[in-house]
């Protein structure tokens, strides 16, 4: 198995706040299926907008398939995202073939516009020569797959009913579609079953599982810890630093680990409501993923790594 | 109304000009209301009005100034709002009363109105020749056809910044793009519609085909059919009744508005949330 992404010394922070995480390394290989924990404000959104260029100003490396990110944005082109709570107008009028059409339109093949993945003459001629309305010349096999994606993910009757006709686990399988139409090797979701009903969000774990079961490698953020427990083949526990990184049922077997792991984070989480300002909280002021690099006088207190714990790489 | 008033040569130049003006504006625009910036056309037009003062004053061909005027402002605008995180409504409102701040002050340091001024303020459809007819058809399917090519990517960018950015899109890029694309359009309809009727093209045909459409491209297809009815429609009976072809177009899309949402009120439209009625589900989930 090769890695997939490598993180080193990551620390990253925003604007007038401490740092959203601090020196946080981690490896994920082809295949993982990587639950990551921790309680809000932990960390975790700010590590996948580090991962996926949102957030520039970051100390440490990240680096997909061996090359550092700032290096080859290219990257992105191998990776599906799919956020929280998509943002998005409800009454857009998009069906769900479309905006699963939206992700095709990222995969192999490009686009000229994309972040450092564009600028060729030849891959400007070629968007160019599309057919009208996106449409791309023998798009026969673009559509097919769209279609094989809208029946894996169990929305194929619906992939004609506009996109704010969708109920919340609809909708998140649909973007998971989105996110898959462009081929990625890596999905990376960012707390996906949030405000989602337990039916759906059981069919929602299924198909992760089977994804992964097919080859993909995932990157999983969630409070829920149960479904970590059963679903995922390794566990990142996340509270600003790295607290512990590895297999998930050494994590959860060991209850001296899970309590010490409950308590600095029950620590971490007061200390932000009494001490920070709400920034702390790993929020950017309503400000979107434009965070600066923090200052090493404003680093939070961490909990301490467990005794004989692994708060790093596996 | 007989078959050969198709026969005269303005008349024929008019519809021609019209259908080209208005699919582009219905295509551009439906990116902007989407976008929620439907006030954005109105703004540049009123900023192309500085440009037509300038050009007039300068004896350059306003419509070339109104151009260059209506793009660099369009830009500016949005580099502004990027950059100091400027809500677009209040963009529209700089863009706005610059725009005729500059044409007012042009204008009276140079002599006064004139005519050639009022027929951009409220349009000139049937004065069009055929050197205007050439150049509004082929700016209008140059604005199509890069629309067109880059259709995913726009298209992603308005449906959520969030996500199109994630995805490695350039959304500033595209701004730049919708807006550029916007002013050469708003610049190009001035003449069939006039400044102060140009945001009617953009934004009702597109709010009416909202009401029907179910993706985006039928809504973008509607849209321009009611556009160019809109269009045709109000220049025929402008010439008919002998009344102001811009004022008449304007209304002939309100009235296709009117009669969207009255067929809506009746029940005779699909709601955009599925066959049933609103208060029908709540009763059911009662």
């Amino acid at each position: 198995m090769s890695t997939v992404v490598d993180v080193s010394g990551l620390s990253a922070g925003y604007d007038g706040a401490p740092l959203a995480i601090d020196d946080v390394s981690l490896a994920i290989e082809e295949g993982d299926f990587l639950g990551i924990i921790g309680p809000n404000g932990a960390g975790k959104s700010t590590l996948f907008a580090c991962m996926l260029g949102l957030l520039h100003g970051y100390d440490g490396t990240i680096r997909f398939f061996g090359r550092d990110i700032r290096d080859s944005p290219s990257y992105r082109r191998s990776v599906g995202y799919v956020e929280q709570r998509p943002a998005f107008d409800r009454n857009f009028p998009a069906t769900v073939r479309e905006v699963v059409r939206m992700g095709a339109a990222q995969g192999p093949g490009g686009w000229p516009w994309r972040r450092g993945g564009g600028g060729s003459l030849r891959r400007s001629c070629s968007c160019l020569c599309r057919r009208p309305w996106g449409r791309e010349a023998g798009g026969a096999d673009g559509e097919d797959r769209v279609d094989r994606i809208l029946q894996d993910m169990w929305i194929h009757e619906l992939a004609d009913r506009r996109i704010g006709e969708l109920s919340g686990g609809q909708l998140q399988r649909a973007f998971i579609a989105k996110a898959l139409a462009a081929e990625p090797r890596v999905l990376v979701l960012d707390e996906p079953v949030t405000g989602v009903d337990a039916a759906s969000t059981d069919l929602f774990y299924g198909i992760l599982r089977n994804l992964n079961g097919s080859g993909m490698t995932i990157v999983w953020s969630s409070h829920d810890m149960d479904a970590v427990g059963s679903l995922a083949t390794r566990l990142a526990c996340l509270n600003r630093r790295l607290f512990f990184h590895g297999d998930p049922r050494r994590f959860f077997s060991d209850k001296e680990l899970v309590r010490q792991y409950s308590e600095a984070s029950m620590q971490e989480h007061m200390h932000d409501h009494c001490c920070c300002s709400p920034a702390a909280d790993g929020q950017p002021g309503g400000r979107g993923p434009q965070g600066v690099r923090g200052g090493a006088g404003q680093k939070a207190p961490a909990p301490a790594p467990p005794p004989g714990g692994n708060g790093g790489r596996a | 109304m007989s078959l050969e008033i198709f026969e005269y040569g303005f008349m024929q130049r008019a519809l021609a000009s019209g259908l080209a003006v208005a699919a582009a504006c219905s295509v551009i625009g439906l990116f902007l209301v989407l976008r929620r910036h439907s006030l954005f056309g109105d703004a540049m037009a009123h900023a192309s009005f500085g440009g037509v003062a300038a050009g007039l004053a300068a004896g350059i061909y306003p419509i070339w100034a109104a151009y260059a005027v209506s793009v660099a402002s369009a830009l500016a605008i949005t580099r502004i709002r990027q950059r100091f995180d400027l809500s677009g409504e209040a963009a529209v409102a700089v863009l706005l009363s610059s725009g005729i701040a500059v044409g007012l002050v042009v204008i009276s340091a140079t002599g006064g109105f004139s005519v050639d001024i009022f027929s951009f303020l409220f349009g000139s459809i049937l004065l069009v020749g055929t050197t205007e007819l050439v150049t509004m058809v082929a700016l209008a399917s140059a604005v199509l056809a890069i629309l067109a090519a880059l259709y995913r990517q726009v298209l992603h960018a308005t449906f959520s910044e969030g996500q199109a950015r994630a995805a490695g899109i350039r959304v500033e890029a595209v701004d730049y793009l919708i807006v550029s694309l916007a002013g050469v359009v708003v610049v190009t309809a001035i003449q069939l519609v006039g400044i102060l009727l140009i945001s009617a093209l953009f934004v009702i045909p597109n709010v009416t085909a909202i009401m029907y459409g179910r993706g985006f491209k039928q809504t973008a297809a509607l849209s321009v059919a009611f556009s160019a009815t809109a269009v045709v429609v109000g220049i025929l009976v402008s010439y008919v009744l002998d009344i102001a072809p811009s004022g008449t177009i304007v209304l002939v899309a309100i009235a296709i508005m009117g009669c969207t949402l009255g067929a809506r009120s009746a029940g005779l439209l699909r709601g955009r949330r599925g066959s049933i009625p609103v208060r029908a589900r709540r009763g059911r989930s009662a």
